[in-house]
């Protein structure tokens, strides 16, 4: 069965090593932060201008002044830093946040991702994601493998309006778990039940598999 | 002492020398940290033909978003918009103007302008619709692209505390785009909760040393909440 968001999210969290700074887009990415492995600890960059962010706050910790890049009230944990937002992309920028999750609308076989604009439809703005897949070491998308009509959103090229060139390392989508590389996407595992022929079926852009393909693992 | 004290007492005074075609540059993410009552004044003023900078345009009735509503911004340079319907309806029509920044970029431009620097070259947005028509170059075998820096007639300001020197310190996540801001305008104004006497800031925690502020003017804030989460607990 293709996984469940907050399944995706779990194997995301599985990318998480002990000491890394890490920021999380909204939607699935956000849910990795409720998957921390048990034993690690990891420090949430929120690109507003908070390095530690923590869970949202009770009623009675609630202050305006207080928000998430998702504008949304949230607390900082003990040990946390806030600061300006040009020193927030600084340390995006340059190379400082271990890793970056965030969604897509599309992926290539060369690690282009486009996220932002669908032309023709209102554009909001690319916000902070095209500094993040700039500056980021680590990329993992996620997103579903396919749209609801059935079509591949891993292409051979991005046919949208692109976010960032030749950023994307890896990508964990309801049925796989797949790193670009050398021009390709190499399956590296797949959601329990689902089969390689219909993660092939689903993959427009070129798949390399490699051998026996294991089924992803939950705790 | 008197160039020294940079307190003012009425809005008017706050935004006195505002003209119609003038660049503003305001602080504020969403809805946090906005310089609500200096917006308000623009507002009052009906000054027209604005270009504004900020990362977001504010919502229907709040924020930047007000100034919509006379339609007195000619062009919106930020990085994510359309929280409001009024925002998309002006867009749509062609009567306002849009130019989409990355948000890292927009808060560099704004820090490059006000240290002096006319431009600088990113990664940011190299190979995407952001990079048409900008110089770009390879440094290092990586591709960089040419962004000028941004600085305003205007800037205007959401600080926690002040002095009458000008100094000021940010309260949380409200400072986000701020301190930038603070330092990119010919006149920068800052809307505070608090002036206290000087001395009372530890110089070493001001995050704006006053060299950057004209006018400072003491406030009381409404403080929306865009997206209100709590946790049980």
């Amino acid at each position: 069965m293709a996984l469940s968001r907050e399944q995706v999210a779990m194997r995301v969290a599985q990318e998480l090593k002990d000491g890394y700074y890490v920021n999380l887009g909204i939607g699935i990415p956000t849910l990795v932060a409720n998957y921390v492995p048990a034993g690690i600890e990891v420090m949430l960059q929120s690109e507003n201008g908070l390095l530690g962010m923590g869970p949202y706050p009770t009623e009675a910790q609630i202050d305006a002044d207080m928000i998430n890049a998702g504008k949304e009230t949230v607390t900082a944990i003990k040990g946390a830093a806030i600061f300006s937002s040009a020193e927030s992309f600084a340390m995006i920028r340059g190379g400082h946040v271990d890793l970056t999750v965030l969604g897509a609308f599309e992926v290539d076989q060369n690690g282009n991702i486009a996220s932002w604009m669908i032309p023709g439809k209102l554009v909001k703005g690319m916000g902070g994601a095209m500094d993040l897949v700039a500056g980021a070491q680590n990329i993992v998308v996620t997103m579903t493998h396919a749209d609801k009509y059935g079509a591949s959103k891993l292409l051979d090229a991005c046919t949208l309006p692109l976010t960032g060139v030749g950023c994307v390392k890896k990508i964990v989508t309801d049925l796989a778990v797949l790193e670009v590389k050398d021009g390709a996407f190499h399956l590296l595992e797949r959601a329990p039940g689902i089969s390689v022929e219909e993660i092939q079926q689903k993959t427009a852009g070129k798949l390399v598999i490699n051998g026996e393909i294991p089924e992803m693992v939950f705790a | 002492m008197a160039g020294f004290n940079k307190v003012v007492h009425s809005y008017d005074e706050a935004m006195a020398g505002l003209e119609n075609g003038m660049t503003v540059i305001a602080g504020g993410f969403g809805l946090c940290g906005i310089p609500e009552g200096l917006i308000a004044q623009i507002k009052k003023m009906g000054t027209r033909d604005l270009t504004v900078v900020s990362n977001n345009c504010g919502v229907d009735g709040f924020g930047l978003g007000v100034l919509l509503e006379d339609r007195q911004i000619k062009k919106m340079v930020a990085s994510y918009v359309g929280e409001n319907a009024l925002f998309e309806k002006q867009l749509l029509s062609g009567e306002l103007e849009v130019e989409l920044t990355p948000q890292g970029t927009l808060a560099e431009k704004i820090r490059a302008g006000g240290a002096g620097i006319p431009a600088f070259f990113t990664a940011t947005g190299y190979g995407t619709p952001v990079a048409e028509g900008k110089e770009t170059r390879e440094i290092n075998g990586r591709n960089y692209v040419l962004e000028p820096s941004i600085t305003g007639d205007f800037a205007i300001v959401r600080a926690w505390k002040a002095d009458r020197y000008g100094n000021l310190v940010f309260r949380h996540t409200a400072m986000n785009f701020n301190p930038m801001v603070a330092t990119a305008g010919k006149i920068t104004v800052a809307e505070v909760e608090e002036i206290v006497e000087p001395g009372e800031l530890e110089p070493s925690q001001i995050h704006t040393p006053g060299i950057y502020v004209q006018r400072v003017i003491q406030a009381k804030f409404e403080k929306r909440i865009e997206r209100r989460m709590v946790r049980q607990g």
